[in-house]
């Protein structure tokens, strides 16, 4: 199944550009560790419910305004900046 | 020598003003100067800045638990404006605006930060090497890793450059370094301590804990850091016994379980040996040792290897070069924006775990391996609520192994992946368990664990504590 087409096509779903050498390198390691993981399927789970963590000891909280960063702490660590804006390259075509 | 005590002796000794904060800082400065340059644990060390805190302490009195000890912090956890890296490249340069939970309350109780600790990038490994910036070596032997991915703290807290160091734990990321160091490590229950500010891994499976060389300090900083917290959904309003009390009651009669199952995996004979005389000693001082079994825990890794990726994949898609965080030079359009800077920016074990991930995420595959996993995690967590109706706690080596080689393992991840094998189990069950040091086997130490019932951290701590006076694993201190 984990042939050089499927390791693009999961690294395009991934948001990753890999270099030729990481598609080679991931064919082989992923391949193998799905087929590791396959071991699952001696198990019959057909009448198991899915593990859930207890939710009794973890109440709501009121869902209230408060307070947050201001905009020069939110924006100190974006990568390029201008005049309060975050800057991304153009999506929509004038 | 100050460097060699304990947390609850230091704090002592500065309420009775014998020792002044700065005192305590200085002295373990000196000791990361010796040590720091031969095992690599802090990626940005803050020990300057302690200091001068320290000093404005010196001026005070003494309130607070913590009033003047100083902690180490690997590098996952935030603290407001100081770097916080993941040992990732795409966070080499952010700058939290924020504490985490667990840094405010050590802060209100008075404690300074040594620094932040390296780790395997986002905390996915088990060794350190797959930090991007370099690797934690093993204070006993420097030619083998000192466990992972929490290595730096554990490293820093047998080398005693820190006291005490918190760690996160996702699928042993506390308790096999704190094994292959020589130190006690401790992964609380899910939900025990607060996730706000711990940056997210596998939201299911991680947790926040801690090192430490001492039951009763490990005792302390629990106490600290525990609690309800309502910045964390998953964060439990469950009462936060007073440890440091409860770590000092009886042991006898405490029923331990030894899973049989445990026993068939591929185990070192010098493990096996140390493991059974810890048993021994444990079963003179009035434990019942018996047999159980855990059917299902065979299958523990494989279900970590979907889960564990799967929730990755999700949590690391914020790093898109948007926000925060490294973006790529050269790009034509968002689209490559985002695909060059993560693959520029994350390291091969993350981009593994992200397509893994991403695939078993994917439609049409959900079922198959996603539900498929949590559904064997489900049989993972009744085996073990099966068993604690017969006993309090269950016992296992830490690790199969010592502590390997350095790149011994690094080209293939499944055999990494295999020195998990004890602790993962812990983590899909949300249980809380501890490590704590039984032997030394050619100079490097060996740990087994102690896994309890859910919030029942106290059994564990009484047992190490009571540990500790028949095995003084605290006085040993590696030669470098």
């Amino acid at each position: 199944m984990v042939d050089r087409e499927w390791v693009s096509r999961v690294a395009k779903l991934s948001r990753l550009s890999l270099t030729e050498e990481e598609v080679n390198t991931f064919r082989k390691q992923l391949s193998d560790i799905l087929h590791f993981v396959e071991q699952l399927n001696e198990l019959d789970t057909s009448d198991v419910e899915p593990y859930i963590q207890e939710s009794e000891t973890t109440p709501m909280r009121d869902d209230k305004e408060k307070g947050s960063l201001d905009r020069e702490e939110a924006l100190k660590n974006a990568p390029q900046r201008e005049g309060g804006f975050i800057v991304v390259p153009r999506i929509v075509e004038v | 020598m100050l460097w060699k005590k304990g947390i609850c002796e230091l704090a002592d000794l500065i309420s009775k003003g014998e020792v002044k904060p700065s005192e305590i800082v200085e002295a373990f400065a000196e000791r990361f100067e010796e040590t720091e340059e031969k095992i690599k644990a802090y990626i940005t060390p803050t020990y300057e800045k302690a200091y001068n805190l320290a000093k404005k302490l010196d001026e005070k009195r003494p309130c607070g638990k913590l009033f003047g000890i100083p902690v180490a912090v690997k590098d996952n956890i935030v603290i407001k404006g100081e770097r916080t890296t993941c040992a990732s490249k795409i966070l080499e340069n952010f700058v939290s605006p924020y504490d985490a939970t667990v840094i405010e309350k050590l802060k209100k109780e008075g404690a300074l930060f040594l620094g932040k600790t390296n780790m395997d990038e986002f905390a996915m490994g088990s060794s350190t090497e797959y930090s991007a910036f370099f690797p934690t070596k093993n204070p006993w032997d420097t030619e083998r890793v000192p466990g992972g991915s929490s290595g730096g703290s554990a490293a820093a807290t047998a080398v005693m450059s820190a006291p005490i160091a918190l760690g996160s734990d996702t699928g042993g990321s506390i308790r096999q370094p704190a094994s292959f160091c020589g130190v006690i490590g401790i992964k609380p229950t899910y939900g025990r301590v607060s996730r706000y500010g711990l940056v997210a891994f596998a939201s299911s499976l991680d947790q926040i804990g801690a090192f430490g060389r001492r039951t009763e300090d490990i005792a302390l900083i629990l106490e600290v850091i525990s609690g309800y917290d309502e910045k964390d959904s998953t964060c439990a309003n469950v009462k936060v016994p007073p440890y440091r009390e409860e770590i000092k009651r009886d042991t006898k009669g405490i029923r331990i379980g030894l899973p049989t199952e445990f026993f068939e995996f591929d185990l070192q004979q010098e493990i096996k040996e140390s493991f059974y005389s810890f048993v021994k000693e444990l079963e003179k001082i009035g434990c019942k040792i018996e047999e159980i079994s855990l059917p299902h825990v065979r299958y523990a890794i494989p279900a970590y290897y979907i889960i564990a990726p799967a929730e990755a994949s999700s949590n690391l898609a914020r790093y898109d070069g948007v926000k925060y965080g490294y973006r790529t030079k050269n790009y034509k359009n968002l689209s490559e924006m985002y695909a060059k800077t993560r693959d520029e920016g994350f390291g091969a074990e993350v981009k593994r775990r992200i397509m893994l991930g991403t695939f078993t995420l994917s439609a049409g595959y959900y079922d198959a391996y996603y539900l498929k996993a949590m559904k064997v995690r489900k049989l993972v967590y009744d085996d073990f609520l099966k068993a604690f109706k017969r006993v309090d706690v269950i016992a296992c080596p830490t690790t199969p192994t010592l502590p390997f080689k350095l790149g011994e393992r690094l080209e293939n991840p499944i055999e990494m992946y295999l020195s998990d094998v004890f602790t993962v189990p812990v983590n899909l069950a949300g249980l809380p368990a501890i490590s704590i040091p039984v032997n030394w086997v050619k100079g490097l130490p060996v740990g087994a664990q102690l896994i309890g019932k859910p919030w029942d951290e106290a059994t564990l701590l009484k047992l190490s504590f009571v540990w500790e006076q028949i095995y003084p694993h605290y006085e040993k201190l590696p030669n470098l």
